[in-house]
């Protein structure tokens, strides 16, 4: 049973179509990277899974429970949690008071303060701060935190080494490796492809709001995801055996 | 000493504005929404008090207890089934349909209670003073206003700061979207701020009704004033408000005693300069609960 099923979804930016019958599953416990250049339409999915958007066509399950109609915070309460791109902190608020936000959907398990500031013992000697004035480091690791404090089964995240340092992009990764040791299920959407795939068992790789690419990172060769990534031929011709919707 | 006097009763006064713009702060703060019918709310619930007097008898301070749960069960109910809606058609939608709930209740209380003005009987509370110098006294009821006012901005200010409720109103004041992704429940959050703000507002306006009269367009000038308050002191800055308020009743005051019918022109004076001077307010908002 997959943990996270889009079943043929549909969704529109504007005018533009972004995403065109989309299908894919996510397992519990895997860590899938979702690739592709600026526009393939990977926001657009993790907005269709947050609850941020609705699709136009096709339903989104977890569990196999029709999640399609519900609210973003409910989502959380049922243990979806995003970090959005851009972080999205609240800046007047302390880096703890952040934190505790992530409570508010009152989900059982393993990750509380503590937790948190054991992954990241930055974060808690800046725990009094006001958020706003963290390095942009400490803000991702602040966001990831108030993520994994409403303690989801399953964690987007959206360009998470988005203008960070390649040794603070080394650090984030590290911890991530740990959260899904932990048992919580990652979804990764990454412009920076290397990362990503190294950390990945599972790889998708969007192009213009279609699968174009998927495998095993390691079953992935360089041409394969370059032609897949710009779209030069726009087929999945990597060899790899297609998971598909079974 | 008649500037010291001035000062003094200005200040008194001022509570009673930052009780009445407290609530106009926190609804902008949360949901960037104001609600025109702020002040209107605030007349409607001393009304409901004389109506409560007039049926039960007894001093009006007994309806504080009646009339803050009733406005902070509307505020929540106001907010779920007309202000949410309102949300969602546009940033003109709200500022028109709070319009028209002003001209809707002002024009309900003139149908059902007249033009006249009115006021809550206190007895001799409203006329007993307290002696603090040979030539300065201050108003017993203004001196209690002035310290509930306090004591309902600090209680505000430890609830948003200290309780989970008030920590997911800041965090919905600060990032909306953010809000809602971390788990809070929007429409329970905007709810509860209504209805914060609906008490807060009832409770200046038992006080109002108390310390003057009234009559049914009364909300309108409340507004006002709540307005002036809340610029004075910074947008959706609790203490900025108190600070606005007190601000404003000294202005009003001291202008008053300069030429007894500028009081309130200078009221708008003050507020027109930190406008123009000082537009994010006299409490910069370094350390703001709500903004």
């Amino acid at each position: 049973m997959a943990l996270l099923h889009l079943d043929g979804v549909t969704a529109y930016y504007g005018h533009l179509q972004a995403l065109h019958e989309l299908s894919l599953q996510v397992d519990a416990g895997e860590i899938l990277a979702v690739i592709g250049a600026n526009g393939a339409g990977k926001s657009t999915m993790l907005s269709l899974i947050s609850g941020e958007l609705r699709p136009r066509e096709g339903r989104v399950y977890l569990n196999d429970v029709d999640i399609t109609r519900i609210a973003p915070h409910q989502r959380v309460r049922r243990g979806i949690a995003l970090v959005p791109e851009g972080r999205h902190l609240f800046g007047t608020l302390t880096v703890e008071d952040n934190l505790l936000c992530g409570t508010a959907s009152k989900r059982p398990g393993t990750w509380n303060l503590d937790a948190v500031y054991e992954l990241f013992p930055l974060v808690k000697a800046r725990r009094k701060h006001r958020a706003a004035v963290l390095s942009g480091g400490e803000q991702q690791a602040v966001a990831i935190g108030r993520a994994l404090m409403s303690n989801p089964s399953l964690l987007l995240l959206d360009e998470v080494s988005l203008g960070l340092a390649p040794v603070v992009i080394k650090d984030l990764y590290e911890a991530l490796r740990r959260i899904a040791a932990e048992g919580t299920t990652l979804l990764l959407v990454e412009q920076n492809i290397t990362e990503a795939l190294r950390v990945a068992n599972y790889a998708i790789c969007l192009l213009e709001g279609r699968v174009v690419l998927e495998g095993e990172p390691a079953s992935l060769s360089q041409p394969a995801i370059s032609d897949a990534y710009f779209g030069n031929k726009a087929t999945s011709g990597s060899g790899a055996k297609p998971k598909g919707a079974s | 000493m008649i500037w010291t006097n001035a000062v003094i009763q200005g200040l008194l006064l001022g509570g009673l504005y930052a009780i009445f713009a407290c609530g106009l702060s926190l609804m902008f703060g949360v949901m960037r929404l104001v609600n025109l019918a702020h002040g209107d709310l605030g007349v409607l619930a001393a009304y409901f008090s004389i109506i409560l007097v007039e049926h039960l008898g007894g001093n009006p301070l007994w309806t504080f207890a009646a009339v803050i749960p009733v406005a902070a069960i509307l505020g929540y109910f106001l907010q779920r089934f007309l202000l949410d809606h309102a949300l969602n058609g546009g940033e003109l939608s709200p500022i028109l349909v709070t319009f028209g709930l002003s001209i809707i209740i002002e024009n309900l209380l003139q149908q059902t209670f007249g033009a006249n003005d009115q006021s809550l009987n206190i007895g001799a509370l409203s006329y007993q003073s307290w002696k603090l110098a040979s030539d300065i006294y201050v108003g017993r009821l203004n001196v209690i206003i002035f310290f509930i006012a306090v004591l309902v901005i600090v209680g505000l200010q430890l609830f948003l700061s200290k309780t989970a409720a008030g920590r997911a109103l800041r965090a919905t004041a600060d990032n909306r979207r953010a809000a809602a992704l971390s788990g809070i429940d929007p429409k329970r959050t905007r709810a509860l701020a209504t209805a914060i703000a609906l008490a807060t507002v009832a409770v200046g306006g038992l006080f109002l009704a108390m310390r003057t009269s009234f009559a049914p367009t009364s909300g309108s000038a409340d507004l006002l004033f709540a307005f002036e308050a809340v610029i004075i002191g910074g947008l959706g800055n609790l203490w900025g408000t108190l600070v606005g308020g007190l601000v404003l009743g000294i202005a009003q005051t001291v202008g008053s005693q300069i030429n007894p019918a500028d009081g309130i022109l200078i009221g708008d004076l003050v507020f027109l300069a930190v406008l123009a001077f000082r537009p994010q307010g006299l409490i910069a908002s370094r350390n703001v609960a709500i903004r």
